[in-house]
């Protein structure tokens, strides 16, 4: 081929970069990435460490376990403060906020929550020099939480 | 009163990491959710949860979170705790409306 402009292959590159995960960050709303900004005190926000479990396909929105942990020592030199836990969809972008103490000897917790429609999750683990890491999951869900009435 | 469900393992060996499960009986109603007369029923959560170790000589935190409308009914926390020595785990839980609940478990080493 002798034309200047982009080839095939070079454009489907540019749209494989564009649908990578690395983007997820530049691609949350506004009030999301205003609630993590607020926890993490408009930190830089690095990718890893910390681990999400949540199933992939959720039947009830209403009761979803949850379980996350932070991979960190936890000696007083190098310790999570706090984790928090956002959602992109639900009325309200924050589900929790965890703090430990020196007498946990993980960073790590479960507990149930509410899932309005399938979207993203967002873990956000602050330590304790500041630095803030993250992971995003996605959940698919079939039976909502807060869009029925009693019954 | 709500009623309260903690767990802790049978048997704990000193210095050993255990496993703290706690559910509390609460409806956790969000505040976005019609009820039968089409009216959105008032809020009512649990915001504050907190687990303090007290071995005697000081109250130490081991654990606490603040919960949203996101956390599912009857709340459930589990999280772990270093156990160094026998005492007093006091559990709080603190809401709307005044809700206030509290329990003190004792911590025995095997």
């Amino acid at each position: 081929m002798d034309c200047t402009g982009p080839t095939r292959r070079q454009a489907i590159a540019s749209f494989a970069v564009l649908l990578s995960p690395a983007a997820d960050a530049a691609v949350w709303p506004a009030d999301l990435a205003a609630a993590v900004a607020a926890f993490t005190r408009s930190a830089p926000l690095r990718e890893g460490r910390v681990t999400l479990e949540i199933a992939e396909l959720v039947d009830n929105g209403n009761a979803v376990p949850l379980s996350l942990s932070v991979q960190s020592p936890m000696t007083p030199a190098d310790h999570v403060v706090a984790v928090a836990v956002f959602n992109e969809r639900n009325p309200q972008r924050e589900v929790a906020l965890f703090g430990f103490g020196p007498r946990s000897a993980r960073a790590q917790v479960s507990t149930r929550i509410r899932l309005a429609t399938s979207q993203k999750l967002v873990a956000v683990a602050r330590m304790n020099d500041g630095s803030c890491w993250s992971r995003t999951v996605d959940v698919i869900v079939t039976i909502a939480a807060c869009i029925e009435g009693e019954s | 009163m709500a009623r309260t469900l903690i767990t802790l393992p049978a048997q704990i060996r000193r210095d050993e990491v255990i496993e703290v499960r706690t559910l509390v009986a609460h409806p956790m109603e969000t505040g976005y959710r019609p009820g039968a007369d089409g009216k959105v029923l008032p809020r009512d959560l649990i915001r504050r949860f907190s687990c303090t170790f007290d071995d005697g000589v000081t109250k130490d935190l081991v654990f606490s979170a603040e919960l949203f409308a996101a956390i599912s009914a009857n709340p459930f926390l589990a999280f772990p705790l270093r156990a160094t020595s026998g005492g007093t785990l006091i559990f709080v839980w603190e809401g709307d409306n005044g809700f206030r609940q509290a329990e003190t478990v004792a911590l025995r080493l095997a």
